[in-house]
């Protein structure tokens, strides 16, 4: 069972007043929010997400995409999907939202340390993770190998754009990126992500796997890891995504199977819930 | 055994072949060295070979009529471009174009059917390895059939 981290931060019902700071254009529906927390600080672990709250709109679950070493800004990476992702895309610097949170179960970085660390992401599903990879670059003799893959639809939908350029350009990491269409200007792989995994460095005895994107692409994924590459499904973890609503366990809306994804998640080891991936009522 | 019968023994997609096999795969390869850019084959035109990678990245490419070069998948080290020689009419159902300086095995695919039909085991060998590729690329079609980075909204 994942780690279940009870909420402390704030008071888990009510939301508080967050000042927008800045909002930046990550993608054609996508964008970043940057908070400043009421009271200067807003601690979080990897992999943990807020409820974030359109006044007189709705509220919506929304992982936190920032780096947990600068509490002093909430930031949330948010797809327009629906009425209150639309709304949030309407709001500008100086605006505020309401928020709830952090809730749910992070990364468990700490328990990778000593080994690889094997970070797997599709499309908007990088989001989650890179407090992960903050967390993993800052604390990188903590790891061995550290790899990150990354794959998305096409190259104009590569997310945090910049920062793969970084991180790609960094010695002490292997990172790979594919697409799964592309025309002749792109020079990477193209590909579905899991063709990735035999081109990177790791050793699956040892290796630690975060995986985050479109459940299809996590299972395919936690699937070639287990059974080509041989990594423990106990190492391998998933965030789920359901209809938060409480993010305390309480109301019934996220249920998958025996668990709630917003109380005993997002974050979720492979092993216990393998058998639900394929369960098309769940 | 040959230096290229070693160096082919030394590749997972020819694991667990007998020497004698693959010293009759040698028979049929060359080595090729490869600039960007260039084309390796054009669809439509005669599947005379295959490769596999060494060293590199090649595109497989389909033609869309106004629209251009879309590129399909990439192949990279260990991996195998080409099956169309193994089916009539023998004519590639893709193109390629070579992404970074690559080297790689050529097989002449009129010598690689000749042995498969004079040596079962070496065809039925062949083929294992071969539908596994191409098991391997339909699964991935599906999944980049289904889009599933793409928006609900």
């Amino acid at each position: 069972m994942a780690t279940v981290l009870e909420p402390t931060e704030i008071d888990t019902m009510a939301p508080v007043s967050f000042r927008v700071l800045r909002v930046r254009r990550e993608l054609s529906d996508t964008f970043t929010l940057e908070l400043e927390p009421p009271n200067g600080a807003f601690h979080f672990e990897p992999g943990q997400f807020t409820m974030l709250y359109v006044f007189g709109v709705g509220e919506v679950p929304i992982s936190i995409s920032g780096n947990p070493a600068k509490p002093n800004v909430l930031v949330q990476t948010i797809r327009k999907v629906g009425t209150v992702t639309r709304a949030l895309d309407g709001i500008g610097a100086g605006d505020f939202v309401g928020v709830r949170g952090p809730f749910g179960s992070p990364w468990p970085v700490t328990e990778a340390e000593g080994g690889d660390l094997v970070i797997i992401g599709g499309g908007i599903g990088l989001a989650p993770l890179r407090p992960a990879i903050y967390h993993a670059l800052a604390n990188r003799n903590r790891y061995h190998n550290v790899v990150l893959l990354y794959g998305t639809r096409s190259p104009r939908d590569l997310l945090f754009g910049a920062q793969l350029q970084d991180w790609s350009a960094r010695l002490d990491i292997q990172m790979l990126t594919t697409v799964d269409t592309a025309d002749r200007s792109w020079h990477g792989s193209v590909g579905v992500v899991t063709w990735l995994i035999p081109r990177a460095a790791f050793d699956p005895k040892t290796t630690t796997a975060f995986v985050c994107g479109p459940e299809i692409m996590m299972k395919v994924t936690a699937e070639t890891l287990t059974r080509s590459s041989g990594v423990d499904p106990e190492r391998i973890h998933l965030t789920m995504e359901r209809n938060m609503k409480c993010g305390i366990g309480a109301c019934g809306h996220c249920q998958f199977g025996p668990h709630f994804v917003c109380y005993h998640g997002p974050v979720f080891r492979y092993s216990d819930i393998a058998d639900l991936l394929s369960i098309r009522e769940v | 055994m040959t230096d290229m019968a070693q160096l082919l023994s030394e590749m997972s997609f020819f694991e667990g072949l007998s020497e004698a096999h693959l010293d009759a795969l040698a028979d049929c390869a060359s080595g090729v060295e490869l600039d960007a850019g260039t084309t390796l084959f054009e669809e439509g035109n005669s599947a005379d070979g295959c490769f596999i990678v060494i060293e590199g990245a090649v595109a497989i490419e389909l033609t869309i009529p106004g629209r251009g070069h879309h590129v399909i998948q990439t192949v990279h080290d260990g991996e195998v471009i080409g099956w169309s020689w193994l089916f009539p009419p023998y004519r590639w159902a893709f193109g390629a174009q070579v992404l970074e300086p690559t080297r790689a095995i050529r097989f002449d695919a009129a010598s690689l059917r000749q042995k498969q039909e004079t040596d079962s085991t070496l065809g039925y060998e062949l083929m294992s390895r071969f539908a596994n590729v191409l098991v391997s690329r339909l699964e991935a079609t599906r999944l980049q059939l289904l889009d599933v980075y793409g928006n609900r909204a």
